[in-house]
């Protein structure tokens, strides 16, 4: 595992915030799934020690949260709200065009590993539904064209960035 | 969003105003900090009476006054004093949250600095979820500033008082929305909820030190309880149901949104169908889930008769009942987190309490077997119905596994994913009955699940 410095500075300034150590740990590995894209066993044994608890404990916190993954994924991170507000505004009738424009079935990563698909549970922003989010970025009032247009973008720079 | 002519807006009052930004600059221009400056003029103890007096009570879900939650605090045991804002906003339909975050984080920063001060916080946290991300970087930002202008950190304008604020990420469980799952998950742990009694955070919270938990909208409102006095506070909205509240307005009406209205001032009807523009044309209302989809589930074209507390009878279609706090409990349900969702004649009403009991089996913390056994069974049972397979007995199986979790668990998520499956059988069951005798028939225009 090679985090990168300023990670490593990121995660130093993070523990002395909080009055024990081991509360830093959620953002310890934010920080570290950031970098690395997952939480592997090595990580996992780095941030127990630097939150002074054991290695199992660590994978307790990872093993729990549904952000926090043990392997890598692709590129780009989509999460499709599934639950009720959006699924009323169609979010189950979008899957397919998610699928097919992006390349990759619910749960995988596209064959160019550019795109892992995921459902989410309510994303707050029950308003504007159907919703994802592509990494940090949520995408409201989504139709079959803007799903379209949405991978089409992504595509254009992923080329563009290889170039 | 546009203001509608029946809002009323307090903490939102600016959010939406062209022109209008999240940094500091532009809330000082606002009269922004000046109740901080008010606050920390008066003794903590006064800043408390005046959230008491305002009754104002608490928007995250339960609706516990702010006021007697912070009385209850344990200040003879000497330990350290926490304030925590839950920022998670999970519960399914609710996202008010969310516009107060992305375009006011300063105001929950005074208010925040507020209540530290009026409860002698040691230290605070905003925990927000993890799928907020610009939030989280909006209220860093905005914490800074405030730093900067000495609003928090050391010596707060010179009071004497210190106190930091944290912004503390989730990592995607509704879990950690209980408050005492919430906690666990700030001490570095899976969030477990905890036990109550003896686990209640003003006595044995964040690090077994007396802690206070309250929701983002609640602690804006300790502003404006600053600035008008409590005792002027309390007569906006109706007696017990002060101040304003924002509603999240979702599914099958024409003009979705969030709504800030006067508690009390305007009724589920006016939501729906002025607020809200009605539904789409040709539709009927089939069901109204009133505060969060966990509460229980109302049917259109339902009659409430009874008494309100005070003893006024009262005789509601479900457009008639207004929209506060104890309204929704006297016909049996609750406004929970303000979050209405609304089911019109287009949907199979099968398909969702399937897609609800989805959210709740995934969402279970698992330490509690009736919580997590039964919130999976429900989920199967739906989804089966769903898929082609739907039985005589079910309606009466999944009443009574929602019967045997509810009350029978740590935390109030066993109620959470009981009610659901109670209310739909108890108000629907003849389509649950319909479900069995149409094995195979598509009944609603879209799938749910
Ligand atoms: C399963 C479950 C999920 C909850 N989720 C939230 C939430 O997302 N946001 C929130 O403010 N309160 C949530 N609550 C309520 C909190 O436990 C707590 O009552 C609330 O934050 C207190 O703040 P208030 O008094 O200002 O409402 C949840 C409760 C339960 C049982
Ligand atoms: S009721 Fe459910 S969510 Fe709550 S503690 Fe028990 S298993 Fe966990
Ligand atoms: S239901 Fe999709 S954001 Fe809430």
């Amino acid at each position: 595992m090679n985090l990168k410095p300023e990670t490593i500075t990121e995660i130093e300034s993070l523990i002395p915030k909080y009055p024990q150590k081991r509360s830093a740990m959620l953002p310890i590995l934010h920080a570290v799934q950031k970098d690395q894209g997952y939480i592997s066993k090595e990580a996992m044994e780095w941030v127990a020690e630097k939150t002074e608890t054991r290695p199992i404990d660590v994978y307790g916190v990872v093993s729990f949260y549904p952000f926090f993954r043990e392997h890598p994924i692709g590129k780009h991170y989509i999460r499709l709200c599934r639950t009720l507000s959006c699924a009323l505004s169609g979010s189950y009738n979008l899957l397919e065009a998610i699928k097919r424009e992006f390349g990759c079935d619910l749960n995988k990563t596209s064959d160019d590993g550019l795109f892992t698909l995921e459902f989410a549970e309510c994303l707050a922003s029950c308003g504007s539904g159907p919703v994802m989010m592509i990494d940090d970025d949520l995408y409201e009032r989504l139709t079959e064209e803007k799903i379209k247009q949405i991978a089409a973008d992504y595509r254009a720079r992923a080329a563009q960035s290889k170039a | 969003m546009t203001m509608h002519q029946k809002e009323h807006r307090v903490i939102l009052k600016h959010a939406d105003e062209p022109g209008y930004t999240p940094d500091i600059e532009c809330y000082l221009k606002h009269g922004g900090y000046a109740n901080l400056k008010k606050a920390f003029a008066m003794k903590p103890e006064e800043v408390c009476k005046e959230v008491e007096l305002s009754g104002i009570r608490g928007r995250g879900g339960a609706g516990f006054p702010a006021g007697m939650k912070w009385k209850f605090l344990d200040r003879k045991s000497g330990k350290p004093i926490y304030l925590i804002c839950n920022a998670d906003e999970s519960e399914p339909g609710t996202f008010k949250d969310r516009q107060i975050i992305h375009k006011d984080p300063h105001q929950l920063v005074e208010g925040m600095m507020i209540s530290a001060y009026a409860i002698q916080a040691k230290l605070a946290f905003i925990y927000i979820r993890e799928e907020m991300p610009y939030g989280a970087k909006l209220l860093q930002k905005a914490i800074e500033e405030a730093r900067a202008k000495n609003f928090l950190g050391d010596n707060i304008l010179g009071s004497g008082y210190s106190c930091e604020l944290i912004v503390h990420r989730g990592a995607a469980a509704y879990i950690c929305g209980e408050e005492t799952g919430l906690i666990e998950s700030i001490e570095g742990k899976r969030a477990y909820p905890r036990i109550k009694p003896p686990y209640f955070p003003a006595a044995l919270g964040l690090y077994q030190c007396p802690t206070i938990v309250n929701n983002v909208e609640t602690l804006c409102h300790v502003v404006h309880v600053v600035e008008n006095g409590g005792e002027a506070y309390s007569k906006l909205g109706t007696p017990g149901n002060s101040g304003t509240r924002i509603w999240s307005l979702s599914g099958h009406v024409q003009n979705p949104g969030y709504y800030e209205i006067e508690c009390g001032k305007a009724t589920y009807g006016d939501l729906i169908y002025d607020i809200g523009g009605g539904l789409r044309p040709g539709r009927k209302l089939q069901a109204l889930i009133p505060g969060g989809s966990s509460s229980k589930v109302i049917r259109g074209g339902e009659r409430f008769q009874g008494k309100l507390r005070d003893g006024t009878p009262f005789d509601w279609g479900v457009e008639d009942i207004p929209l506060d706090f104890d309204s929704p409990m006297a016909v049996g349900s609750m406004s929970g987190s303000g979050a209405v969702v609304v089911i019109d004649d287009s949907v199979d009403i099968v398909e969702v309490l399937a897609n609800i009991n989805a959210f709740y089996a995934h969402e279970s913390c698992g330490q509690c077997t009736p919580c997590r056994e039964g919130s999976l069974w429900m989920k199967k049972i739906t989804t089966r119905m769903c898929k082609g397979d739907a039985r005589p007995g079910d309606a009466d199986l999944l009443a009574s596994i929602g019967d045997q979790i509810a009350g029978r668990t740590i935390c109030a998520h066993g109620e959470a994913c009981a009610w659901p499956t109670q209310s739909f059988i108890a108000k629907f069951k003849d389509k649950f009955l319909e479900k069995a005798q149409r094995n195979g028939e598509r009944m609603g225009d879209i799938p749910l699940i």
